[in-house]
Formats: structure tokens, sequence, C-alpha cells
């Protein structure tokens, strides 16, 4: 830890987080509300010696993304929700193709243009793959400022232990908002890393080939299967927040600034006896099933609370089925809700109403 | 009696040791081949080839990674200026080319080409137009000529319904970031002398940190022109070089 607290944005806490992890391309096309990261990056990324490119689109910049991270340096792009469905071509490439990088999505209200309010109806596409072709991305879900450093810093670490592009999936609230941020100590990348992959001009070894084409009879399958396993082997990275959930007869699962606000609520229906409690995931995939399943195993009723109209909820149900269900409180796209907004839903689904 | 001269053999013609020593997937008379064997030659005759990293594109020449011993990254349809701009940047030390066929290039890839060459990404593109989208079977591309029949024009392109040809080495010799743009042919032993000159002037672009080196080579599609590959080949005479002229478009370095 470096200890200096900065007073900063959610976005530009992404932007130190991404400096302090080594990263050292930025390529990025305006959208709002996310435009703090590549205004900041414009000028500290080429000041610690790296590049910025405002790309000519939301296309060109994953693109960019893609080819710097086929050269194993650290990379990065951000956007919201209408150019991030535009980066699902080049995102699909780099799990094929399995290119580390991190891309981050600042999610507003849709479809289509929505709106620029918060929302977290991105989720579907984030954590289902939201390209082409049977794939994962990890997805990790700030809901603070200061997680929106430590998640960007620790994203790519993972985009390079499992050689896969990493979302964070963040929105307007945690974006615009602005808290205290310890920083960490700015790592120093090891020269070697991705050495036995990633090209550098051939040199004297053998020519290297990144792709995801696998023409050859049976050569996908064989690639698919590969893929296959390493998502598993993410579920080793499960994250969450568990806030008073030994206790409770009923457990809110929410994730990023709702996960905080829910929190909020939460806390207000405990000090009038409830006994209710708060997972907030925080890796979206691999998602928390296992916990959740244990909490259903202990008899724990369920409330799902997402941004959107209902998409995590989905998972919950699954993570808990055979022993539990869920119920589901859902916030309009564009809408920003308030602690008090969720304390009726929660005391009804508490009442198992 | 004269006895015979005695014949010495002197090896004057070989396979740059860059090209794999195995046969391609194109087809008869392709001209594929014969730009990336120039494509290789250049890069051995500068001493690139343990420090390029190539981009391969979509279309019949996705495959360059068969055959140019380099370190090469694939990209999507139509982004290999883009991807090659994320390779550059990352890597500045690197020599960089993409190879684009003109469907990947002035049809789904136009922005992503122009706005690199404005740029001036100091990259290297090497640009086959065959005037049809070789690999899916021959469809319309945007640089098909008027009257030329195609799966999806099959009354021939008619610049009312879809346009005229898009001249690219021209539209890119427009562009300020362009260091070099030249359109070349391989049809005969005269051009091929002259694109190999144009492949070299573009390497010297980037080696130089000029900016953006372009080349766009007229090249045969016999299978899907319908054509032997002498026939394709004298179209490109015929037809293509008078509707594609061939020259050097921009030179920056000669100007000033
Ligand atoms: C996004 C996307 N759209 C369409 C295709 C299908 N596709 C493959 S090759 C090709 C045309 C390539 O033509 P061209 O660039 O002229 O190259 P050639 O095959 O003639 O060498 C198309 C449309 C694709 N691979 N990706
Ligand atoms: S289809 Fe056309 S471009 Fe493709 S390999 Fe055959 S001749 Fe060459």
């Amino acid at each position: 830890m470096s200890g200096k607290r900065i007073f900063i944005k959610g976005n530009e806490a992404i932007a130190h987080g991404a400096l302090a992890a080594g990263c050292r391309c930025y390529f990025g096309y305006p959208i709002t509300p996310q435009n703090d990261i590549p205004e900041m990056l414009s000028s500290a990324m080429p000041a610690a010696g790296g590049q910025f490119v405002q790309a000519e689109s939301e296309v060109a910049a994953a693109n960019m993304l893609l080819g710097a991270a086929a050269c194993g340096v650290r990379a990065m792009t951000t956007s919201s929700s209408p150019g991030v469905s535009l980066m699902q071509e080049a995102i699909s490439y780099m799990a094929g193709s399995e290119l580390p990088g991190v891309i981050v999505n600042m999610n507003r209200g849709g479809p289509g243009l929505g709106d620029i309010g918060p929302s977290q109806g991105d989720y579907f596409q984030s954590v289902k793959g939201g390209g082409h072709g049977d794939y994962r991305t990890m997805v990790l879900a700030p809901a603070t400022c200061q997680e929106c450093y430590d998640l960007t810093f620790e994203a790519f670490e993972l985009a390079y232990k499992y050689r896969n592009p990493v979302l964070l999936l963040g929105d307007a609230i945690v974006g615009q908002m602005k808290e205290p941020v310890v920083p960490r100590e700015p790592l120093a990348v090891d020269p070697e890393e991705g050495g036995d992959w990633k090209l550098t001009g051939r040199g004297q070894r053998a020519p290297r080939l990144l792709k995801s084409l696998f023409l050859e009879d049976g050569a996908l399958a064989g690639q698919n299967i590969l893929l296959q396993r390493k998502y598993e082997s993410m579920r080793d990275e499960v994250r969450v927040e568990d806030f008073e959930t030994k206790d409770a007869e009923l457990v809110v699962v929410a994730f990023g600034s709702i996960g905080r606000i829910a929190k909020s609520a939460v806390r207000t229906l405990r000090a009038e006896g409830l006994k209710v409690g708060l997972l907030r995931p925080i890796t979206l995939y691999p998602f928390p099933d296992s916990v959740l399943r244990e909490l259903a195993a202990a008899g724990k009723r369920f409330l799902t609370i997402e941004h959107n109209l209902g998409q995590m909820v989905d998972d919950v149900r699954l993570a808990v089925r055979g022993l539990a269900d869920s119920a589901f409180y859902g916030v309009f796209p564009g809408n920003l809700p308030t602690p008090d907004e969720f304390l009726e839903p929660i005391r009804a689904a508490a009442k198992g109403a | 009696m004269s006895s015979m001269p005695e014949i010495k053999e002197e090896l004057v013609f070989d396979r740059p040791g860059v090209l794999a020593d195995k046969p391609t997937h194109y087809c008869p008379g392709c001209q594929h081949g014969v730009i990336h064997r120039i494509v290789a030659e250049c890069l051995e005759e500068f001493g690139l080839v343990e420090k390029t990293i190539a981009v391969s594109s979509i279309g019949c020449s996705v495959f360059l990674y068969n055959y140019l011993m380099v370190d090469t990254v694939e990209a999507p349809h139509g982004r290999a200026p883009a991807e090659a701009t994320g390779v550059k940047r990352a890597r500045p030390e690197a020599f960089v080319f993409a190879y684009q066929g003109d469907g990947d290039l002035a049809s789904i890839g136009l922005a992503e080409i122009m706005h690199a060459a404005n740029r001036g990404e100091k990259l290297t593109i090497i640009f086959v137009n065959n005037t049809v989208y070789g690999m899916t079977g021959g469809q319309m591309a945007p640089t098909t000529m008027i009257g030329q029949k195609t799966t999806t024009c099959p009354a021939g392109r008619c610049a009312e319904r879809e346009g005229g040809p898009m001249r690219m080495a021209e539209i890119i010799a427009g562009l300020d970031g362009v260091a070099y743009s030249a359109r070349v042919a391989v049809n005969s032993i005269k051009n091929l002398a002259q694109a190999k000159r144009a492949v070299r002037r573009a390497f010297e672009t980037q080696l130089h940190g000029d900016g953006f080196g372009f080349v766009e080579f007229l090249a045969t599609c016999p299978t899907n022109w319908r054509m032997t590959p002498v026939a394709a080949n004298e179209r490109v005479a015929k037809e293509m070089i008078p509707g594609f002229p061939l020259g050097v478009y921009k030179d920056a370095a000669k100007e000033d």
C-alpha cells in the first residue's frame, strides 16, 4: 500500500487502478458515463510511457486491444452499453485466441440508446458470453470507488492468470460518485509475463500464431474443451461480500451499486429487528452458486434486487434450485433508487409474501 | 567430332526461407501466392523476418500464417488495421504488416483502414484487390468493376444500383498520415518487378518511421471469375489496369 488517500470518482479510480497494474496501452471511444477514464488517460498514459489512442469506434478500440494483447502488453478499453455491444466481436475473438485484456463497461440504461442513467441491464451480456460462440469472460462488479480501483488492478492479474478477457461491470452511479481511495504500490510487471505465447517477432525461435480459427477435423472441439476447463477453473476466484447472512431468514442478493444501496436498507431493517442479510456477488462470472446453495441448504429465503427487469435472478434461482426460490425486485433502468425504496420489498419478502 | 559444351548448373531462383516449403491452398492461377512471395522476399532482403509481426485477415488469405513463418495474429473481418495499430503501439520496435482482401479492406473494414491511414500508423498494408469476394464464393465486392458479373450482381455491376468500384490506392493517398500509396500488378514480369519496388518502398516507409504505407495489388481470382488462369491474367491487363491505373499515388519521402 502506498498509503496516501486520494479523493476521486469511480471512473478515475479505474484509470488509476489500471496504471498501477501496469496497463500501458489504452484504446477508447467517447461515451457517457465513462468519459472521465479516457480523458484522464489521454495524458496520464503517455506520461507513464504508454500509448493512448482515441479509436474511430468501439469496434476499432476493442480490436486495438486485441492487437496489443497479442503482444503481451497490459492493455485496456472502457465504454458503456451501446459501445460494449460493438466490442463483442473482438471480445469473442480474444476469448477464442486466449488473449488477456481488460474491458470496462460503465453500464447505462437500455435497450438501444436508452438513456445515460445508471442500469444493470447488461448483466446477461456480460456474464453469458455477450458475443458469438461458447465462451466466458470473468466479470467483476465494483460497488465503491475503492473497489473500482482494486478490481481494475486485479482484473489485469486475472486476465494474465487465465489468458482471458476480464470485464469490469460498473454503472453510472459508482462511476460518477467521489470517494477517498487508497492506492496500491504500482506493480512492476514481470517482463517475462506471457513469455511462452506473446508475439515479439520470432527472433531465433519458431514463429508463433494467435488465432481463433480451427478448421481441421475435431480441432475446434479440442480448443473448446480446453476453454471450458479454463472457465471451470475460474470458479476458484469466486468473491462475495457477506453482510449478516448467518442468522438471517431472508438474504438479499444484489451486486454493484445496487448491492451497496441494498446494504443500507438491510442495515435499517436490522435495526428494526428484522432478520435480514445481504449477499453481494463481486464476481458475477464465476457466479457464487455454491455460496448461495449453502445458504439455501441452511433454510434461508432470497430476494434478488437488480437495476434491470430481472437478469441475475435467473442465476440465483439456478443456484438454489431444489432447495429454495428467489423473489425479485427490479429497479427500472435509468431510475436512481434510494435505500428507502427497498424497505417495503424486503419486508414483504421477509414475511414470505 | 566436336564435343558438347559442358553445362554448368547455376541456381538463380530459390524459395525464400521464410516461406514454408509446402503447397498452398490457393486455386490454380490465384495470385495470392505470388504476392506472398514478394512480401517474403522483401522481409528477407530487409532482414526483417525476426522482428516482424503479421496480422492476417479474413478471406482466402487468412492462412497467410501457414506459409509465412513469422509471428502472426489473426484479425476479425476488416479489423486488421485496428489490430495492427494495437500491435504497433504495444511493440513499436516490431515490423508490422497486415494483409487484406478487397472485401475485408474496402467494405466491412473501410473505417478501420481510413483511420489507421489517417493517423499515420507506422504500418504496412498489403491490399489484394481481385474485384470479388473469393472465399465466400464470388459475391460482389466494393471493387467489382462496372459490368462485371458476380453471384450477387448476376446481371453485372451497375453504377446506378450498386455504385462504382472504389479505388483505394487513390483514396488512401489523399489522407495526410499516409507516407506511401501505390497500385501494382503481378500479371507480367515488368509489373512484377515494379510491384516488388513498391513493397520495398512501403517497407522503407515504416522502417524510417515516416508513416503509413499502402500497396494495392491487382490480382486474379480465376475460380470466381470463371476463367482459366491464362484468361484471368489477361483480364488484369485488358480490364483491370485500365480501370485501376497502376502507379505511385503518394510518396511523401520523395515529395519533400
Ligand atoms: C463479420 C463477418 N462477416 C462475414 C464474413 C464472411 N466472409 C469470409 S471471407 C469474406 C470475403 C472476403 O473477401 P476478400 O476480402 O475480397 O478476400 P478474398 O477471399 O477475395 O481473398 C466474407 C464476407 C466473416 N468471416 N465475418
Ligand atoms: S477463390 Fe479466388 S482468391 Fe480465393 S484462392 Fe481461389 S482464386 Fe484465389
